[in-house]
């Protein structure tokens, strides 16, 4: 059994990690939101006395109480935390019930009446985007909330000249992040006027923007502390940072602590979903199967409010042909705002869905040509110094793709086995596919992209870590603990990693993008650059001869001729030497670069390769598909922390197998119909395949650490390759997810 | 029965619980009693995050109104981490990298308790079924398995 280093592991087996619901102060009232019956409506008039005079009724708060902005948000600042005058989703939240108990103050928001003007609601992309649509963004002329393109080379030329074309409309779904743990808030008002902040926050920062924006506060004033989160996956931002923001409100305007705790139902409401796309492509293949042009258009659903609808298109437009080699190709993509739930970040953003479309048309091409699903990617890989469809040239890191699909393919025995799928034919069908991609680190070209850290060697020796990447559940604090502890050649147990805050640490970005390990590695290893001559000039005289022969590791402290300190000692003798051993880090980005009217340039400074293939089978009668196998293949640079690595993959791979098979989010005519794990199924312990990773480790020289990231990586690709596989049991393509296998096989 | 006369045993002691008899036992665990090992993961007994023992069988708390908990011994997390087999099976979840947001965790020990009861040898189908109640939406659920596998291992005779 491989050990796993987690350092919140016993505290939360035994239930003694608290997470936001598990705080509680003196005097702490309770809030609960109200929402409203309609989709879209306008004129809102809201009657709330017979709620306030409930028992144990403190207040009801609504838009009129806000002291700052009504809206707020990541790119646009759109989101409200009350809704005024206009109601655009069915998500929105009229008025915020605050009581002693949690009993008294869902009692009173029953009585809050909320009525309305209807207005006709928008719920399809293609619909809003109609000349006659109503509009939904205010102030805005149209529904269209972004417009992405990449386009290089004569697509429709390459396009008529090609021996082999698809052409394919794919749609993927709204997708629910069910982390375990709902949303929840706690504001602490402080005798000093600050306002303290717990709560299940992916980004204590992020959190910070909102709750001061619509407090009117300046940040500074405003601390969010860190503490469990159970799960989060990209869906713990805007939601929960207004969640946060309701509660600060309530316990700014009654200096009280407040806590705000959304039920299942309410998150599920509330809460941003991932991106829906309907995506058209049509691609050129040659006789060899090369790939020769694309032109695809792309619309993705934002819902009624921004969010971060315009990164995760772009991204989308970015990785829009898969990790291949393509000179021509136009590729649109477009969010546009409806009336339904809003949507935005979820882990794997805006790749998920393109690689439903783009790996499934490689295998469709692949079929009509004759070749292996393996085959006609090595064709098209992306090599060593490949020009990527931004113009990008990979020649700054190892370019692995080839290396991950032939581990895969070997290791699952891809080639006999595909040649042994059913197609459709026998009792039950087996088959077996694959998917492989390549993504961007970190956030690239969308945002500004630095972290920070800091090392403060206390004067007993002891070593305190601080950096500004958050742990959500993935084990980000771990992984920087276990860097730090290398560097400093002691054991991990000796790092202490105190509640990081935002008053503890400068904001280092937000919680995203696969990013934490390689952005905090790179600031806790620029720390070290700077704390370790101020150590050696101190310390050398007592067992050097120079500062350059100090070394760290085995615990101590090293010089020459075996002579060492121990921490306890080196850290008296700076004490006593009126020197401070602490360093602050920080890790920049690589320059990155982007044309937005072409969208050309170097997009990410590096890449991320994956693989993953599966087997399935299909029961004709039963129609149901059962998960045999996985394979997961991942050149992630350096594994950290190995077991978490594989922790990552599989989670990763089980989260991408729901979306493709068992998560059907219900929503019609803008309510939400699946509002509970009885109505939304994911994937339970029975119903996972077996699955082998297989960690991949080119150091990338671009990452101090030499790590990349693993979290969005790892689920990336696993529906299409799903989809894949079912085709090849079946002789069916499924062009949308979830994938329904009863329908389409009954007809 | 009139409301201030609930008597069970919670943890090995005894309790006087004067409350309503409709209020869940979860909400009683966590309020009352201020226990964070029971979690509120969906309110509807879908997820398993809320689960304790009720007279040695896995419930879920959630499901639970303190009416029905008359005469009867509650078991939760805090508790049965401290017992042998307790022990036992956190050290192994902790080991086996079974832990990564750690919200369904508890709940997960507390299934996994009864898995070994059944049989202190389990495959890995039995652990599957076993542990089916219970969501996780991290971990993919293999090192879950592991860990139980692992506890199984170390704590020959326990079970």
């Amino acid at each position: 059994m491989k050990s796993c280093f987690r350092n919140d592991a016993m505290r939360k087996v035994c239930g003694e990690a608290k997470f936001g619901d598990d705080f509680r102060f003196h005097g702490m009232v309770h809030a609960v939101p109200v929402y409203t019956e309609y989709i879209h409506a306008e004129n809102l008039s809201l009657e709330i006395e017979d709620a306030r005079s409930m028992p144990g009724v403190l207040s009801v708060f609504t838009w009129e109480d806000v002291p700052g902005e009504l809206t707020a948000g990541q790119i646009n600042q759109d989101y409200p935390i009350f809704v005024k005058d206009r109601i655009r989703s069915n998500s929105d939240v009229a008025a915020l019930v605050v009581a002693e108990t949690r009993m008294q103050a869902l009692a009173a928001a029953e009585k809050v009446i909320v009525t309305a003007d209807v207005l006709a609601a928008v719920l399809d992309p293609e619909e809003a985007l109609k000349k006659d649509a109503p509009v939904i963004p205010e102030g805005k002329d149209s529904n269209l909330v972004n417009h992405h393109i990449v386009r290089t080379g004569d697509p429709d030329t390459a396009l008529a000249m090609s021996s082999v074309v698809i052409e394919q409309r794919f749609e993927t779904p709204f997708v629910e992040h069910a982390y375990l743990e709902p949303e929840c808030a706690v504001c602490v008002p402080r005798e000093d006027g600050g306002l303290e902040i717990y709560g299940s926050m992916q980004h204590p920062f992020s959190t910070r923007r909102f709750v001061c924006a619509y407090l009117g506060r300046p940040l500074a004033s405003v601390v969010c502390l860190s503490h469990a989160v159970g799960g989060s996956f990209g869906g713990k931002d805007d939601t929960a940072s207004v969640v946060c923001a309701r509660a600060a409100l309530a316990a700014l305007k009654l200096n009280r602590p407040v806590k705000l705790l959304l039920k299942r139902e309410w998150s599920m409401r509330e809460s941003y979903k991932r991106v829906p796309y309907k995506m058209d492509y049509k691609v050129g293949f040659d006789g060899d199967g090369h790939l020769t042009g694309a032109i695809s258009k792309t619309l993705a659903d934002s819902g009624a409010y921004t969010s971060t609808t315009p990164w995760s298109t772009w991204r989308s437009t970015v990785q829009n042909m898969g990790p291949y080699k393509l000179e021509n190709i136009r590729g649109e993509v477009l969010g546009v705002a409806t009336n339904n739930v809003f949507t935005g970040a979820f882990r794997g953003f805006g790749s998920p869905q393109t690689n439903f479309a783009v790996e499934q048309i490689m295998d469709m091409a692949a079929e009509k040509l004759g070749l292996t699903p393996l085959e006609i990617r090595k064709r098209n890989a992306l090599v060593q110094d490949s020009i990527t469809i931004t113009g990008q040239k990979l020649d700054n890191h190892t370019v692995s793709l080839m290396e991950v699909m032939e581990k895969t393919a070997e290791t699952i025995d891809f080639e006999r086995k595909y040649r042994n799928s059913s197609r459709g034919k026998g009792g039950k069908f087996y088959g077996i596919g694959m998917a492989a991609s390549y993504r961007g680190c970190s956030v690239g070209a969308e945002a500004m992209d630095f972290c920070c850290a800091t090392i403060n060697i206390q004067f007993d020796g002891s070593i305190l870590l601080d950096t500004a990447v958050f742990e959500n559940g993935q084990g980000a604090v771990s992984a920087m603990m276990l860097i730090c502890a290398e560097e400093l050649g002691v054991p991990v147990e000796s790092i202490h990693y105190q509640a990081s805050s935002t008053a503890s640490i400068p904001d280092g970005g937000t919680t995203v993008a696969s990013r934490g390990t390689l952005v905090g590695g790179g600031a806790i290893k620029d720390a070290m650059s700077k704390l370790k001559p101020i150590l050696q000039e101190i310390l050398y005289p007592e067992i050097a001869e120079s500062p350059d022969q100090v070394s760290f590791h085995d615990n101590r402290i090293w010089g020459t001729e075996e002579r060492s300190l121990t921490w306890s000692e080196a850290g008296h003798q700076m004490y006593l030497s009126r020197v401070y051993p602490f360093a602050f880090g920080s890790f920049q980005a690589p320059r990155v670069s982007w044309d937005e009217e072409n969208g050309q340039g170097n997009a990410y400074f590096s890449y991320v390769y994956s693989c993953q293939a599966v087997e399935v089978e299909v029961d004709p009668e039963k129609r149901s598909c059962r998960l045999l196998n996985v394979v997961a293949t991942h050149d992630i640079g350096k594994a950290i922390n190995p077991p978490m690595v594989e922790g990552q993959i599989q989670g990763g791979i089980v989260q991408g197998m729901g979306m493709a098979l068992t998560e059907d989010f219900k929503i019609e005519e803008g309510r939400i119909k699946s509002l509970n794990f009885s109505k939304y199924k994911i994937p339970r312990m029975t119903d996972v395949p077996d699955m082998l990773t297989q960690i991949v480790e080119n150091h990338d020289p671009l990452s101090p650490t030499g790590a990349k990231g693993i979290g969005e990586p790892a689920m990336e690709i696993i529906a299409p390759a799903i989809a894949n596989a079912v085709a090849a049991a079946t002789g069916e393509r499924f062009f949308s997810l979830p994938i329904k296998l009863k329908k389409e096989i009954q007809a | 029965m009139k409301e201030g006369s609930i008597d069970f045993r919670l943890n090995g002691k005894d309790i006087k619980y004067d409350g309503s008899p409709l209020k869940r036992l979860l909400d009683v665990l966590r309020e009352d009693f201020e226990l964070t090992g029971p979690k509120e993961g969906c309110g509807e007994g879908e997820c398993g995050a809320c689960s304790v023992f009720m007279d040695g069988k896995l419930v879920n708390s959630c499901m639970v109104p303190m009416g029905s908990v008359v005469g009867r011994e509650i078991t939760t997390i805090e508790a049965f981490s401290e017992t042998e087999k307790g022990k036992c099976l956190v050290d192994a979840f902790a080991d086996a990298g079974a832990v990564q947001c750690g919200f369904c965790t508890p709940g997960m020990v507390m299934a996994s308790e009864k898995v070994l009861e059944q049989n202190a040898n389990p495959e890995m189908d039995e652990i599957r079924r076993g542990l089916s109640g219970n969501l996780c939406r991290c971990t993919g659920y293999d090192m879950i398995v592991d860990a139980v596998k692992l506890a199984a291992k170390r704590g020959k005779g326990l079970w």
